[in-house]
């Protein structure tokens, strides 16, 4: 039993790391139905970002925390600048390839800064465990979950109660009618980069500690992500976060009680079982094209 | 510019509309047979690559860029091939017997992934191949019986009507050239036949294609599993080429590669396939060549330039570093994306249409001919 | 035993009830409209025929067949076709293509037949290809065959897209708005090809249908819908006369 929750409860702090990339895939979704495949390569150089104020630098935790966030932020605005302002309104398939090239891209060109070794930063919370009775629970695991949460709430309400987050899902639905309505559509799509550049920043950087920053941890973790993203949805945003909880416990819980191998493909597995019988995701909406 | 008067409804069922491809395409096989007799043995085994990478391109031109159904999952199949092969190889199996049976068991399976697609649209597709892709390589890396797991499998060298084939040989490039050949016969075959106009029905409006009659689901699972058949006919030989396949080989990284041979050609047609294979092909020679002979050549240049020798062997020093740097094939292939996408949509095949327009039309060629219009995607979501 | 009837054809999307209880019959060779303002289902009972939509309730038959369980496709086969209101064509094909897609219904060839594109195949084609050149005469659309639909203005869709519904040789064709978007002289020529339809081609039309001149000039008979029910039913003066549909459209 203490060993369940034990699996439980990492498992959800795995998963929440996956359902804070998902939430990055969900917010450009949402607004731009795009799909960004470079979201984990994003997370990957939060990280980095972190590591070099904190670890080189040595700039105290939560400045260089808000540091990275900050410096992600831009990076977003400059990467939809660069290579999703010019495609805009073009057909997605391009958009998506666009951003697997960011990938490849971000992910060579990290390797070659910041080398192929594994970097750890020194957090808060890297040594202290909170004990319940006979359980432990690390920190930094927690520190995870808790800041899941909050974005997830911070975003949650973002989109349902302020105008720009009503103006963002108007262009995600007819971008040109929503341009005709006097939404500035471009600026939306910038500031939803930002946004999700800065949420992946913010995965990046809770992750250090956990799992190490290397130049392919984004790759690793954004293809969990994707089932996380599916599963909840693919353009709700607590969907996201149910999504990557659910694949992280599921992940945590093959690892331990199922023969190995299992640990990496139960997620995907499920994943074609829930799309089976749910093609469009536990919390997707299925809307019908009107002829 | 020639004019074709058409006089009978054979001329636009016939695959070389008029005497000069005749001329064009009879030079070009005339140099890939002479190709083995002129060409070093690495650029041969590139070509042999070419032929195996292009019969993939026509494979998933089929599904994604005629059907309109995006797979990230095409390594999987390529390996289901491969390793077919590989196992029927072990009991004494004749070459065409496992070679007929790679491509029948991989075409199966494409079947049985087609059926679940057949709800999945646009991004829920994509993921779903690659979580059926993962899987694979998982059952591959862990059924050890058949597979032997991440040991890998030996491939035999192929026998032919009792001659061995060595894959270096000659034959060997002839028999996949062969095989390249004849895919992309048989594919515009079927394009120009109601099944390939059923699948551009289905890629452009599937209401429309079922309110003609087409049965949507039945055409879909056909065309994943002829784009699986094809890629696991492919991935025999690709067994054969590299005499060693083991589960790591066949990663979402290749079906990345594949996917971008079809995107860097030209999705809208077969010529994209081939033209994007070459691409991706010669992309490792052309980096040996920037690692080898670059920074001596800049290094001449800037020493011409009138730079001192000093400073042009410190130049050359530097553009050596920067051309063994790990990692540059992934930076090259990914600004080769984004700049595809962004300035070249239709791919090396539509450059080439753009030149030959160019030509034809000299001086009359307005470069709006092919802009490409922005459709402003109302919501996917409505499908 | 009417040609094609419907009987109290339902579609309620939660408590809406798009169509209510609607029944009707129409007689072969004959023009039938459904007039209706905006929101009266009209367009939904030509999604429930196509089965683009599956009813709540009631029944189809063609030819005196049940045809309400069939799926999409075989409803074409049938020998059913149908335009749609915000044309959905092939976009990215040739208008030759398009049209040849019509003719969908009619091949009989086998996938392995025409991976080697076999004699059979190439006959098959070419009878294809004469079929689909008659509909081309038939509706003046010779100077269009090898555009591609994206680069064509929305006139030349609108016609293609009944050449596209022509080609599969249908006996009965569901016409969703066929002069929406088109200009006075457009209209016209749409009007003589509809009535050609049934005379020349033998051809059934039921459509959907705003401008009532048109109406007037091609329909035998016309039904009039409000909220998804059948107000009135008859020839068309009749019907306009009728006190419920002049409601209707005043929104009285």
């Amino acid at each position: 039993m203490l060993d369940f929750v034990q699996q439980l409860v990492s498992g959800v702090a795995l998963g929440c790391v996956y359902g804070l990339i998902a939430l990055g895939f969900v917010l450009v979704y949402k607004a731009t139905e795009v799909v960004n495949f470079a979201q984990g390569d994003l997370m990957m150089l939060g990280g980095f970002f972190a590591f070099t104020f904190i670890g080189m630098l040595g700039l105290n935790y939560w400045l260089g925390f808000a540091g990275a966030v900050a410096a992600m932020a831009l990076f977003g605005m400059l990467a939809e600048r660069l290579v999703v302002r010019p495609i805009l309104g073009y057909p997605q398939f391009s958009i998506i390839m666009a951003t697997i090239g960011l990938g490849f891209f971000l992910r060579s060109v990290s390797g070659m800064i910041w080398g192929t070794d594994d970097f750890k930063i020194d957090t808060p919370f890297s040594q202290g465990v909170v004990r319940i009775g006979s359980l432990v629970l690390a920190d930094d695991k927690l520190s995870v979950i808790a800041a899941t949460i909050i974005l997830c709430t911070l975003l949650y309400l973002f989109f349902n109660k302020t105008t720009l987050g009503t103006a963002m899902r108007a262009s995600s639905e007819n971008m040109l009618a929503a341009y005709y309505m006097g939404i500035p559509v471009k600026r939306v799509v910038s500031i939803v980069w930002a946004i999700s550049a800065a949420v992946a920043g913010c995965a990046g950087v809770l992750l250090a500690p956990i799992t190490f920053v290397h130049s392919n941890v984004g790759l690793v973790l954004g293809l969990k992500a994707f089932p996380a993203a599916v599963l909840g949805g693919f353009g709700s945003i607590p969907g996201a976060v149910v999504g990557g909880v659910l694949i992280g416990v599921i992940e945590s819980m093959a690892g331990f009680y199922l023969a190995e191998g299992w640990k990496d493909v139960a997620p995907y597995v499920v994943l074609l079982a829930v799309l089976l019988l749910k093609p469009e995701g536990l919390f997707g909406l299925h809307i019908r094209k009107k002829v | 510019m020639r004019f074709l008067f058409k006089t009978d409804y054979e001329d636009d069922i016939r695959l070389f509309p008029h005497s000069g491809y005749f001329v064009s395409y009879g030079i070009l096989f005339a140099l890939l047979l002479t190709a083995p007799y002129v060409l070093s043995s690495y650029l041969m085994s590139q070509l042999v690559f070419v032929c195996i990478y292009a019969t993939v391109g026509v494979a998933l031109l089929i599904l994604t860029g005629f059907t309109g159904q995006a797979s990230l999952g095409h390594a999987a199949f390529l390996a289901i091939g491969a390793y077919t092969a590989a196992y029927l190889q072990q009991f004494d199996v004749p070459f065409p017997v496992y070679f007929l049976a790679a491509g029948l068991l991989t075409g199966v399976v494409g079947a049985l992934v087609g059926f679940p697609a057949l709800r999945l649209q646009g991004i829920y597709l994509v993921i779903a191949t690659i979580s059926f892709a993962f899987i694979v390589e998982e059952i591959l890396a862990r059924w050890e019986s058949v597979t032997h797991g991440n040991e890998g499998m030996r491939v035999k060298t192929l026998y032919l009507f009792g001659t061995a084939v060595s894959r270096d040989s000659p034959a060997f490039y002839f028999l996949c050239l062969a095989v390249l050949v004849l895919t992309i016969v048989g594919a515009l075959n079927l394009l120009r036949s109601p099944t390939g106009r059923a699948f551009v029905a289905i890629r452009d409006s599937e209401t429309a294609a079922r309110s003609m009659g087409i049965n949507v689901s039945l055409y879909k699972v056909k065309s994943f599993a002829i784009s699986a058949a094809i890629t696991g006919l492919a991935g025999c030989l690709f067994a054969h080429k590299l005499s060693f396949i083991s589960p790591e080989m066949f990663t979402l990284q290749l079906s990345i590669e594949f996917i971008i041979v079809i995107l860097i050609g030209g999705t809208f047609s077969l010529h994209g396939a081939v033209l994007g294979a070459i691409f991706i092909v010669m992309i490792d020679p052309f980096l040996t060549y920037l690692k080898d002979d670059m920074p001596g050549l800049i290094a001449g240049m800037a020493a011409t330039m009138g730079a001192g020798s000093e400073r042009a062997a410190h130049i050359q020093d530097s553009v050596a570093a920067f051309a063994s740097l790990n990692g540059l094939k992934g930076a090259i292939y990914g600004i080769i994306i984004v700049l595809f996408v962004l300035f070249e949509p239709l791919g090396l095949y539509g450059r080439w249409l753009k030149i030959k327009l160019y030509f034809q039309l000299f001086p009359l060629y307005k470069r709006a001919t092919f802009k490409r219009q922005k459709i402003y995607v109302k919501s996917e979501r409505n499908r | 035993m009417s040609y094609f009837r419907a009987e109290n054809l339902a579609l309620h999307f939660g408590g809406l009830k798009a169509v209510d209880a609607v029944s009707f019959a129409v007689e072969k060779g004959e023009i039938l409209s459904i007039i209706g303002p905006n929101g009266a289902g009209k367009s939904s009972i030509f999604n429930l025929i196509s089965r683009i939509y599956s009813p709540t309730s009631g029944k189809i038959f063609f030819e005196d067949q049940d045809i309400t369980e069939q799926p999409p496709y075989a409803i074409a086969r049938l020998g059913i076709a149908r335009t749609f209101q915000n044309i959905e064509l092939f976009e990215n094909a040739t208008v030759l293509s398009n049209l040849l897609v019509g003719r969908h219904r009619h091949s009989t060839t086998q996938l392995w037949q025409e991976l080697l594109f076999l004699p059979s195949v190439r006959a098959n084609e070419k009878a294809h290809r004469r079929r689909v050149e008659q509909v081309i005469e038939f509706l003046d659309l010779e100077p269009y065959r090898d555009k591609l639909i994206s680069g064509l203005p929305y006139g030349v869709r609108k016609v293609i897209e009944l050449a596209r519904a022509l080609s599969s040789e249908p006996k009965l064709i569901l016409l969703d708005e066929p002069s929406s978007g088109l200009n006075v002289e457009e209209t016209d020529d749409m009007s003589f090809w509809i009535r050609d339809m049934r005379t020349e081609l033998g051809i059934t039309v039921l459509m959907v249908e705003h401008d009532m001149s048109l109406v007037n000039r091609v329909s035998d008979r016309v039904i009039a819908l409000n909220s998804g029910r059948v107000l009135a039913m008859g020839p068309p003066a009749e019907v306009q006369q009728h006190p419920d549909v002049v409601a209707a459209y005043l929104g009285a």
